[in-house]
Parts: C-alpha cells; structure tokens; sequence
C-alpha cells in the first residue's frame, strides 16, 4: 500500500506521498470509497503537506475523492495545503467549493465533529 | 556556460523530476519561493500533457539572463500528432471531454509571464513558456561591482 491510511475513530486519516502516481491516486479514491462502506467510516481527512506542487489533475483528483465519499456518505477534509501550493492552485479556475480545507489534524478533527454530528447546529459552533 | 536542463517524460513518474529541476532552477534564478512554486505547476501541466496525449516528449528548462530581468523558460516538446485546434486547447474546454486537455495547458498559461504553442497535425507540439523577474537597482549594483573586481 502506498499510502499509509490510518484509522481513527470513526475516521480514516490518508497521507498522501510526494512521489505519488496517478494511478496509486485513482487506487486510493477506490480504496477510501471501499473503505467507507465496509468499516462505516463517517469522516475521512486527506493530509497533502508533502505536496509541494498540487497541479490540475491532482486537484480534480482530490475533488473526485471527496465528491466520491459524500456520495457514500462520508465527510472529508484537506489538510496542509502549503500557502505557495494555495496561490497556485487557485490560477487553474477550477471550482474547488467542495474541497474543505484547514490547516492542521486536530482542526480536521473538530471539522468532521462538526459534520457528522446530526444533533449539532452548523451555524451553532 | 548555458544553466539548461533536459527532462526526458515517458511516464507520470518523471513529472517528479521535472517539477525539482524547474524549482531548483527558478531558486538559482532568484525567484521566490511562492514563484518557484508556480513555475513547478507550471512544468507538471505541460509535462502532464505529453504523458497523457503524446506518452512522450521532453522538458527543456533555461535560464534567461538579460540586464534588467532574469527569467526561467521552459519548453515541452513531443513528437504526437499534434493539436488540431490549438484556440481551443488553450482556451480551455469547461466541461472537458478527455483527461488533460481542459485545464492542463489554460492553467499553465496563468501560472506564467509568456505562453505559446506551437502544432502542426503530424509534426509534433512545442509549448515555450517563460517567467520573467526583474532584478532592481541593488541586484544590478552588487553585479557591476562584481564585474569591476574580476576585471581588476
């Protein structure tokens, strides 16, 4: 496996590798989509800080995750989007609103605390 | 002698080299790190764009030097059939049919100061791209007064 995924909770933390493939990219959308029925996963926190270039494709390909899980009734967050990997990525007018994101693991947490607790009140917090 | 890098891209593997040498090189360049940054993505569509539509071609990376600006070129060549249209390509398709094409080369060219491309159906595709920086009174200063002491 080339991406370490760890379990937390009812959580998956997936970090993803500078050195990453395209095809080990799509492996892991499939992976992490499985996974999310089999184990009832709610949430799901994607770690990019090695990245130091996130280009088109990855950026659609993060997206195609995150929209993959929802689909399967899963959360998910980004987290270590790099501040010069932040400036070039919003250059490639692609729509990324369902890519949510923050700045580190304990935020994610509490992120997907928020999302997947029906009893709280979004606009409460 | 000529600061140039050559990156030969078959595979989604060599994207990694690319995007290092092209990051190295902007550093030399005195580029910033956010910019040196931009110039990596940059490198990643284009090289991206061989190895999805062509399967393989090169990456050219150049230092420019002139008095007042420094900059990066780039140029990724192959040798596939070409774009048929390229307006189009550059322009950039908004709800794209194949993989690469819609935002790979658009976002290229955002990311950079100078963008073309240049495709014949049958000859093959070169895109040149380059980053441009200008060097200020103090960098140009520091240069003089180096050239004077190596001439003394």
């Amino acid at each position: 496996m080339s991406v370490a995924i760890l379990r937390h909770g009812d959580y998956l933390i997936a970090s993803i590798r500078a050195d990453l493939s395209d095809g080990q990219l799509l492996a892991l959308r499939e992976d992490l989509s499985r996974r999310v029925g089999d184990e009832r996963i709610r949430g799901i926190i994607i770690d990019v800080a090695a990245l130091d270039v996130i280009d088109s494709f990855v950026a659609r390909s993060l997206r195609s995750i995150v929209e993959a899980a929802a689909l399967r009734g899963a959360a998910t967050v980004i987290v270590g989007i790099q501040p010069d990997v932040a400036i070039a990525m919003v250059q490639f007018n692609l729509n990324l609103e369902s890519l949510r994101a923050v700045l580190d693991l304990d935020e994610a947490v509490a992120a997907l605390d928020r999302l997947t607790d029906p009893e709280d009140d979004p606009d409460a917090g | 002698m000529r600061d140039e890098v050559r990156i030969a891209i078959a595979a989604d593997a060599d994207l990694i080299p690319a995007r290092a040498e092209g990051r190295a090189l902007a550093e030399r360049q005195g580029f910033s790190r956010t910019d040196a940054t931009l110039i990596a993505t940059a490198i990643s569509e284009v090289a991206r764009n061989i190895v999805v539509h062509v399967g393989r071609g090169e990456i050219v990376l150049r230092a420019l030097d002139e008095r007042a600006r420094c900059g990066v070129l780039v140029l990724a060549r192959d040798d596939g059939p070409g774009i048929w249209d390229v307006e189009r390509a550059i322009q950039g398709f908004t709800n794209s049919s194949g993989p690469g094409l819609g935002l790979g080369l658009p976002g290229a060219r955002r990311l950079m100061d100078e963008f073309e491309l240049d495709s014949q159906p049958g000859t093959g595709t070169t895109v040149k791209m380059i980053k441009w920086r200008s060097r200020d009174e103090l960098e140009l200063l520091r240069e003089r007064r180096r050239r004077r002491e190596r001439a003394d």
